[in-house]
């Protein structure tokens, strides 16, 4: 289908973007890579009257690494953290998951900051953020403030951004020194959102893991933090009985909403199956 | 505020001006206004990959960006390809794999795997499939294509495998 009209702007500063939400209210959408925002309009699920493109906003992309952190630009786009060299040094769970994040043509032009607002509850990103205790810089009239990743996604595509607010970065602590990080999903077809994923990211020291976050997608409204396995596994080998014993865990942790394609039971049965096999390559 | 804007884009090389609805998606701008119809249109929300084209040396989904976005930027389609030469090799490649029946996804499979030969020569067979994977085909069960692609990354990096 085609989108319904719109207007659409393209402001140079952020001011100018605050401006324009102010006086559009809920009638104007924050347009970025627009690869979900112009897909659901396309559906014609959203009318909105006014796009305002951020990207021709300064300041809001690329990678850099200062002291103890990684900060990406909300406009840095799925390949630029695929093909960075910050990201695979520092980030490694973000890296092994950017390549799961659609397909080639979708990942030159969707954004960081686009993923994170949007929210989606299979969305690679979030679940990482979540994993990495990461932080989002959010910026609107008032000035910034930062929300940690585990505050900010709240429910089914909502999150704590207020009216008017954009991202406009995430700083992640970067990884630790004996830390390790797997990425995991399964998906109907290479690039689609995942059934169900799992971001793990854990201390292993002789064989052992511990302080493990085990962060889900696609299994609830939310990433979800698999707090309950992170304590079954603590301090232990993954050895056939003790990841039978975090996978335990999941049934009562996981809410586990189906899916077009997949029951309950069925993705409970695939987290249990990711969740064994992370555990055990996080200690390869 | 105006729900049409004037907007310039370099398209194969020849730079147009239109004042277009800000809701036309490229795809829709190259075949409609300029009457450049190999971008095809199948889903229109970005699963397809049939509408595939070029935007400043990147593929984009050509449903999933506003004419109105590609503004001063340069845009490649399929008979821009065509007609430099840049493909011939897998052009020809695909007709002797067979890797085109109907030949709907084909113009999106072109720009989708020039981008994997030009920017990475080393690909594996994995690497091509993950590449690919954005591009539905409904008629050749892919295995021809991603042969075609194999033999053109042998054959630019010098003779055959
Ligand atoms: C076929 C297909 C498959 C996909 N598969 C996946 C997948 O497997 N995993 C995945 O994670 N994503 C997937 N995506 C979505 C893709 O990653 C998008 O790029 C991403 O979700 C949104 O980024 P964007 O820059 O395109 O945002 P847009 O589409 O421009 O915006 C998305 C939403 O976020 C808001 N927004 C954007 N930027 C900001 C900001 N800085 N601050 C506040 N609000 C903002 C917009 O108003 C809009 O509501 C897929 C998309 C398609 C079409
Ligand atoms: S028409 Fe654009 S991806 Fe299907
Ligand atoms: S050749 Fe018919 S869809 Fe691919």
């Amino acid at each position: 289908m085609k989108a319904p009209e719109f207007s659409y702007v393209k402001p140079g500063s952020l001011g100018e973007v605050f401006d324009l939400l102010d006086r559009h209210g809920d009638r104007a959408r924050v347009l970025a890579g627009g690869q979900s925002l112009l897909a659901s309009l396309n559906l014609r699920l959203s009318e909105p009257e006014l796009l305002v493109d951020i990207t021709g906003v300064p300041g809001l992309s690329g990678i850099a690494v200062s002291g103890q952190t990684v900060r990406i630009g909300a406009l840095t786009t799925h390949r630029q953290i695929e093909t960075s060299a910050q990201i695979a040094r520092h980030l490694p769970l973000l890296a092994q998951a950017v390549r799961n994040v659609a397909h080639a043509a979708i990942r030159n032009v969707g954004t960081f900051g686009g993923s994170i607002a949007l929210a989606d509850p299979a969305a690679e990103y979030p679940a990482c953020a979540v994993a990495l205790d990461a932080t989002f810089v959010l910026a609107g009239r008032a000035g910034e403030r930062r929300v940690k990743a585990r505050e900010f996604f709240r429910g089914l595509y909502e999150t704590a951004l207020n009216p008017g607010e954009l991202v406009t970065a995430g700083e992640f602590p970067l990884a630790g020194a004996g830390y390790q990080s797997v990425f995991l999903e399964l998906a109907r077809r290479h690039g689609d959102y995942a059934i169900v994923g799992l971001a793990a990211h854990a201390l292993v020291a002789g064989g052992r893991i511990s302080d493990a976050r085990l962060a889900f997608l696609g299994a609830g409204s939310t990433p979800v933090l698999a707090v309950r396995a992170a304590a079954a596994i603590e301090g232990r080998q993954p050895d056939a009985q003790a990841i039978a014993a975090a996978q335990a865990t999941l049934a009562e942790e996981l809410e586990m909403l189906a899916d077009l394609y997949s029951s309950r039971a069925t993705k409970l049965h695939l987290a249990r199956v990711l969740l064994g096999r992370a555990l055990g390559a996080l200690a390869a | 505020m105006d729900k049409t804007l004037l907007t310039t884009l370099t398209v194969n090389g020849k730079t147009v001006t239109r004042r277009i609805p800000a809701r036309q998606h490229l795809s829709d701008f190259l075949r409609d206004e300029l009457g450049l119809t190999g971008a095809h249109t199948g889903c229109e929300h970005g699963v397809c990959g049939a509408c595939t084209v070029r935007v400043d040396g990147m593929t984009v989904r050509g449903c999933l960006m506003l004419a109105v976005q590609a503004n001063g930027r340069k845009v490649d389609t399929i008979e821009g390809l065509s007609d430099s030469g840049e493909i011939a090799d897998l052009q020809g490649a695909f007709h002797r794999h067979n890797a085109l029946q109907c030949g709907f996804c084909t113009p999106g499979m072109l720009m989708s795997a020039q981008e994997l030969l030009s920017s990475r020569p080393d690909a594996t067979r994995d690497e091509i499939r993950a590449h690919m994977a954005g591009n539905y085909c409904r008629c050749t069960g892919y295995h021809a294509i991603v042969d075609a692609l194999e033999e053109v990354l042998a054959s630019r990096r010098g003779g055959p495998k």
